[in-house]
């Protein structure tokens, strides 16, 4: 499957990567080329930079999706009629609290846990909670939105596979045994806790404060029945992730860290037994021809310093200014010969390196040209 | 010292630069790495780092400190080896590390006050989370006042802030490439730093910055004319075309360096563009540069 492909025909994007590599700019390029394509596109971003969430008219936060107006994303007025792109910036404290009210029995349920403060430290800093916060948007979209297809930014964490196991870690926090014992009535199941529980609790009382402690319990209590829907949504976001209309592009840099950890990625979504549909990798920079030689150049520009005038030594400084960049164009290239193959992705594209940031529609094109007209090398 | 700066900014290569440079004046000097990535034993040539310390080179040593290592050493510390094993094992960890945020970054804090106070080293260079985690990684402690009347972990908070509020016991080092979304979010990072945690700033260290060839826009063919010589085929164009490519790097660094130096008034230091992958050698190389920019600063700034 090719990138055209892919923008085509998908229903679902997933786009994953390091910090740094522009996963975001290319969520938003994903999007526009499909809504300039003819589909209705959203693309729900996680923390744009301040000029691109302009340009895609999220200067207004909002936990719901905003339609970009049509004169914005296609100025020059080509794309088809069909053809329609929003955007929206997750707020995943306010997804959570949408889940909540959704499972809650009542509004009073509801109301209380919302208003605990172990759930507002859940909502806010569980570790994978942000990240499974965009998937759980992304079902919702899925469920009701009526869109051709979601374009999902992740978090730039190494971290932001975590939506992979944040359900389970969701569950059995909220599960946990311990926790448990504590909401009982009486005291008497304290009793039966083994030794190793109420020291436990006795040390986690002492070094972290008997508040926390009542609060959790409050959490729990204020929670009770609520664990099935939540374990069954859990259930249906990871089933739309599976799903053959879902795809996982993996967004690299052709450096060799971020290779590195483009690598620890698709090894993360292998174990989880889904696939990379494609690799794509960001700023490649120029390669001034194959046949050129760094070593060759390198010793050019060692013969022309030798020489006199000034010339000489201006040819010179560009003898060593090429040398660089075709060394740095070879060692591109070895990054990314690795990377295709231990990554195995289904197709890779490549966008060089810009001498801009990509922060209006008039760039976001460019690079979508790239990425759709000459995406395979 | 503390190293910050979002991802993809070079923050591990500045780190290992820094820390050579250091180690070269004779002082000691350690690295500590907080998230458990392998990037810095690789441009350092060494093996992948663990929690105990290893030395790199003479005067340079380098350790991991993850949450969960500091966790169990903090309840071995107070005869609760059994507890950590059990609170690991029952998942109440997880609860517990939910119910106080930022209880994991105090830990990781507290432990890197516990090596300074000790006088682990000279110099102790901390490679932080990416820059929005930086933020919160270094409120925590704040955060945990609040939370908490007494105990011990909020001593532990106590003595962090103390730590990071003086700037004669730690600066924070920023690091960003000269390009638009770095420059902006170094900005936000630099002032939520100094305003929310209060930690003092040392000077920012721009990376990868391309450096002007001074052709003064004169093409490949004229120079070699006037110099008499004849360039092979396709050289001409290819020599052309990658200068170009340079001075336009070179003129988009200058202008966001700039914008930077308007926006936030602190010293930089601006490390070159390397071509090559970041290994020991260019390591190396960074270190002299660091070492030449800082000793050009007038003393009050030298970190």
């Amino acid at each position: 499957m090719n990138v055209n492909q892919l923008i085509d025909e998908q229903h679902v994007i997933v786009c994953c990567g390091t910090g740094g590599v522009g996963k975001t700019t290319t969520s938003a390029v994903l999007a526009l080329a499909a809504a300039q394509r003819g589909r209705n596109a959203v693309v729900v971003t996680i923390d744009p930079a301040k000029r691109l969430a302009d340009t895609l008219g999220l200067d207004q936060l909002g936990n719901a999706p905003q339609e970009i107006p049509r004169v914005r994303w296609d100025p020059d007025a080509h794309a088809p009629e069909s053809g329609r792109l929003s955007a929206l910036m997750l707020d995943s404290r306010a997804t959570f609290d949408a889940l909540v009210h959704k499972n809650a029995r009542t509004t009073e349920q509801a109301e209380r846990i919302l208003a605990n403060r172990f759930y507002r430290n859940i909502a806010g800093a569980l570790s994978g909670t942000q990240e499974y916060m965009a998937m759980e948007k992304l079902h919702e979209l899925h469920e009701d939105g009526g869109y051709d297809v979601i374009v999902v930014d992740t978090p730039p964490t190494r971290h932001a596979l975590d939506f992979l196991d944040a359900p389970a870690r969701l569950t059995r926090l909220l599960d946990n045994r311990i926790f448990r014992v504590l909401m009982a009535p009486t005291r008497r199941y304290l009793r039966v806790a083994s030794v190793a529980v109420q020291a436990f609790l006795r040390t986690v009382a002492k070094v972290i404060g008997s508040e926390v402690i009542d609060d959790i319990v409050a959490f729990f209590r204020a929670f009770e029945g609520m664990e099935q829907g939540f374990r069954a949504r859990a259930k249906n976001v990871l089933e739309v992730l599976a799903d053959s209309s879902t795809a996982f592009v993996l967004i690299t840099s052709p450096r060799r860290d971020a290779v590195d950890e483009a690598e620890f990625f698709a090894a993360r979504l292998r174990e989880s037994h889904l696939g990379v549909a494609a690799l794509i990798v960001n700023r490649v920079h120029p390669d001034y021809g194959e046949s050129l030689d760094p070593a060759a150049l390198r010793h050019r520009a060692a013969e022309l310093e030798g020489a006199d005038g000034e010339a000489a030594d201006r040819l010179a400084t560009r003898y060593e200014n090429l040398a660089g960049y075709v060394t740095l164009a070879h060692l591109e290239r070895e990054e990314l010969t690795r990377a295709g193959q231990r990554i195995g992705a289904g197709t890779v594209a490549y966008v060089p390196s810009l001498a801009h940031d990509v922060v209006d529609v008039a760039a976001l094109e460019e690079v979508a040209d790239c990425l759709v007209h000459e995406a395979t090398r | 010292m503390i190293v910050a700066g979002k991802g993809g900014v070079g923050k591990t290569t500045v780190t290992a630069a820094l820390a050579t440079a250091a180690a070269r004046t004779g002082a000691s000097v350690l690295i500590v790495e907080v998230e458990g990535k392998s990037g810095l034993a690789t441009c350092l040539g060494a093996s992948p780092l663990e929690y105990d310390e290893q030395e790199i080179r003479p005067g340079l040593r380098a350790r991991t400190l993850t949450p969960d290592q500091a966790l169990l050493e903090y309840l071995e510390e107070r005869g609760l080896r059994r507890v950590s094993k059990h609170l690991v094992k029952s998942g109440a960890l997880d609860v517990v590390a939910t119910a106080v945020p930022g209880m994991k970054d105090i830990l990781v804090l507290g432990k890197v006050k516990q090596l300074e106070v000790a006088k682990a080293a000279d110099l102790i260079i901390i490679d932080a989370p990416a820059a929005g985690h930086a933020v919160t990684f270094l409120l925590s402690p704040r955060g945990l006042l609040d939370a908490m009347r007494l105990g011990p972990v909020r001593q532990q908070a106590e003595d962090v802030i103390e730590l990071l509020s003086d700037p004669a016991r730690c600066r924070v080092l920023l690091v960003t490439l000269a390009e638009e979304t770095p420059v902006n979010e170094l900005v936000d990072t630099a002032f939520a730093l100094e305003d929310r945690v209060g930690v003092k700033l040392g000077p920012i260290v721009v990376n990868a910055v391309p450096s002007d060839l001074d052709l003064d826009g004169h093409h490949a063919r004229d120079d070699a004319a006037a110099a008499g010589l004849e360039l092979p085929v396709g050289d001409a164009e290819a020599l052309d075309a990658a200068a170009a490519f340079r001075h336009e790097r070179h003129q988009l660094a200058r202008k966001q360096a700039a914008r930077l130096a308007s926006r936030l008034p602190l010293p930089q230091l601006q490390l070159p563009f390397v071509f090559e992958t970041i290994g020991p050698a260019q390591v190396d190389q960074l270190a002299d540069v660091l070492t030449s920019e800082v000793t050009a600063m007038p003393d009050a700034l030298v970190p």
